[in-house]
């Protein structure tokens, strides 16, 4: 039920008056005078005004906070029996997971947390993309939250080394490799990072530490990106700026709307860390790592694929290296590129379908990734690719030139009438 | 308008979906891709620990309990498994307590640099069988013997290749050639040579229980006990999970119907 209590303070300050309990309402006007905490809260949060027409995509960003937190809890639990060494990481996770109360629970939910992050950042992203929630006024929204997809995929990768198996210590290989691509500085900077010309134990013991600091960096620009959401206000699916009688208050309106979502979304947890919990990890993990045997297949984790696949299909290592790196700066870049004047694809029904293809075209090189041995795969990851810079870099900003015109709602109850 | 655009929503959410579910997908191609050198087809059985309901005959488990601890022992490790782990398959701490007491474990060494032994706790971990790796090559020809912690997960085609490599043991075929000394013929092994000879014999084990102690029985056990030590909290796991889910199932309905009554004045 945290969702219904997620505003303890404010319910309080709510009740204080009623109910006359004298020396809360004391301590309540007190700290108020010094700071005013409680009239902020219910400003931000109990009266925020939130667009009253907008959709389940609009959730996603309470159930990424929630796993956020679910993550940092359980991470805290599992850093108390992991030992970040080279002898005793692999039997320090079978601790965990065969000897420690729950431990296996609580693994299981860390792991589970990890799919359902990236999934949602995705979907969360997506949303960015459709509904044009990058533009004027909202870059600083995007850019921050540009910074923490890139955060959390660092966490990501950091936190798939350390079981230190099979996959783990390939990944890290891998990813070491990848950057040793970068020409005359590669070689040297991966020994920099790495601490040696193989994972080793300095590196071991350096993802640890970058995944714990970054775990609880994360929480910070996650502030500056609440932030400003706060400054410039939701969005909607129309993309028109609500007037002040289209808006509704955040709770309980919206508490109650991301409630249930997230009740759906515990459901999910529970079937993934309950009754598919194999699907969580690759059972190669469950071997310890092994430097002199390379596994037969090395591929990471499935919100990765796409970008491995992009390293695969360019037939030397830096190019590929620069194509997946750009694809993600790229995004950095979308509220130049994109100039037309209309914000939701809704209107733009062109470009929606450009956005469709470029969902195909990523999901096609998270497959090459995965496949990579066939030539057919290789070519259609590298029409994928293509399209995928095409459309960032030509559709996007040119699309309006020749864009079907759909009339852009003057306001959000028109619309809603109209569907 | 609104109907075209539900639709690509749902094409959208296919595709993701279709993103994700690569994964599971792709570990079963993995699990086809390895077996190329494994010469057969080998036999699939209905293992009451599969699927997501799973669970295991704990009775089946102690016998292959036995048949690891008089048998496969002698070479194998479970490294990662302690005496305690044992309770899991439905023994108390009282009859855990006297399988360790069974045992003498390595405690440290005394002033002359000799290995002190003492009865095995609860909360040691099985001993293996060799001093350390170059030893356990040297009496196994350069291998060292797997470790049976997870080998149900590690091994493609889990628990029945198991059963099969357990059960594929024949007399060699007329004309057939060993590539390396010391082998064995196994149908279902890699170029049908094995370094492991035939482990099991009909009656090897006295069962406490009095079942009858055929290969096909002990081999049955054994894949049992180890898929056990492989997933050693999976009836835990699956019992608590179908309670937490007709839990969070009423909590998804209950969730939504206060979302209904908040939203009720609300125009569209």
């Amino acid at each position: 039920m945290m969702w219904l209590k997620k505003h303890p303070s404010e319910s309080e300050a709510e009740q204080a008056p009623a109910q006359q309990n004298s020396s809360a309402k004391n301590l309540k006007n007190w700290i108020e005078y010094r700071y005013p905490l409680f009239s902020t809260l219910t400003q931000q949060y109990q009266k925020f005004p939130m667009p009253r027409n907008v959709n389940v995509w609009w959730t996603f960003g309470a159930v990424l906070s929630v796993i956020l937190i679910l993550m940092l809890i359980t991470g805290i639990f599992l850093s108390l029996g992991y030992i970040p060494t080279v002898e005793q990481a692999f039997s320090s996770v079978e601790v965990i997971d065969r000897q420690m109360p729950s431990g296996w629970l609580i693994r299981s939910m860390h792991m589970a947390g990890s799919n359902l992050f990236l999934a949602f950042l995705y979907l969360h992203l997506f949303r960015g993309l459709y509904y044009g929630s990058y533009k004027a006024p909202r870059e600083l929204l995007w850019f921050s939250g540009l910074i923490l997809l890139l955060m959390i995929m660092v966490t990501a990768f950091a936190g798939y080394v350390l079981p230190w198996g099979q996959m783990s210590y390939w990944a890290a290989n891998v990813g070491g490799q990848a950057i040793a691509a970068i020409p005359w500085v590669g070689e040297g900077l991966t020994r920099w990072i790495m601490g040696g010309d193989a994972p080793n134990a300095i590196t071991l013991h350096r993802y640890f530490v970058l995944h714990f600091v970054m775990a609880f960096t994360i929480i910070g620009v996650v502030f500056a990106h609440i932030l400003f959401l706060h400054h410039v206000k939701s969005g909607n699916p129309t993309g028109v700026e609500p007037k002040k009688e289209e808006t509704i208050h955040f709770h309980p309106y919206y508490t109650a709307k991301d409630g249930f979502v997230l009740a759906i979304v515990a459901v999910i947890m529970i079937l993934l860390v309950f009754f598919f919990q194999d699907w969580l990890t690759s059972p190669e993990n469950y071997m310890p790592a092994n430097p002199l045997e390379t596994p037969e297949n090395i591929a990471p984790e499935w919100y990765f694929l796409p970008f491995y696949g992009m390293l695969q299909v360019i037939p030397f290592k830096f190019g590929g290296l620069l194509f997946a790196a750009g694809s993600l700066l790229l995004l950095f870049l979308v509220p130049w590129l994109d100039r037309s004047p209309i914000r939701s694809s809704r209107y733009r029904p062109l470009y929606r379908i450009s956005l469709f293809l470029l969902v195909l075209a990523f999901v096609t090189l998270g497959f090459v990734g995965k496949y990579h041995s066939q030539i057919i795969l290789i070519w259609a990851g590298r029409f994928a690719l293509f399209y995928y810079y095409l459309h960032f870099l030509v559709i996007l900003p040119f699309s309006n030139r020749f864009e079907l015109h759909r009339s852009v709602p003057q306001a959000l109850t028109n619309v809603a009438e109209k569907d | 308008m609104a109907r075209k655009e539900k639709r690509i929503k749902w094409l959208l959410f296919g595709a993701f979906s279709g993103l994700i579910g690569i994964q599971p997908l792709a570990y079963a191609h993995n699990d086809a891709g390895n077996q190329d050198g494994k010469s057969q087809d080998y036999p699939k059985y209905q293992w009451r620990f599969s699927g997501p309901f799973g669970t295991y005959d704990l009775a089946s488990v102690q016998r292959g309990y036995a048949v690891y601890r008089q048998v496969c022992s002698s070479c194998h490790t479970i490294q990662h498994m302690t005496y305690g782990d044992l309770m899991g398959m439905g023994l108390n701490a009282e009859q855990v307590q006297d399988i360790a007491e069974q045992d003498q474990v390595p405690d440290g060494q005394d002033a002359q640099g000799k290995t002190i032994y003492r009865k095995a706790r609860l909360s040691d971990h099985f001993p293996a069988p060799y001093m350390n790796d170059a030893a356990a090559k040297a009496a196994n020809m350069g291998h060292v013997p797997l470790d049976f912690s997870r080998l149900t997960l590690t091994v493609p085609g889990g628990a029945d290749y198991i059963m099969a490599i357990l059960l594929g043991y024949r007399e060699k075929p007329a004309g057939f050639h060993f590539d390396h000394m010391n082998h064995y013929y196994n149908l279902y092994a890699k170029d049908k040579q094995i370094g492991m000879k035939p482990p099991l014999q009909a009656n090897q084990v006295r069962y406490m229980d009095g079942t009858k102690a055929t290969i096909e029985q002990e081999a049955r056990d054994v894949t049992t006990f180890l898929s056990w030590t492989a997933q050693p909290h999976l009836i835990e796991r699956h019992r608590i999970g179908v309670r937490i889910l007709f839990y969070s199932l009423f909590m998804v309905i209950l969730v939504y119907l206060v979302k209904r009554k908040v939203w009720f004045n609300v125009r569209k």
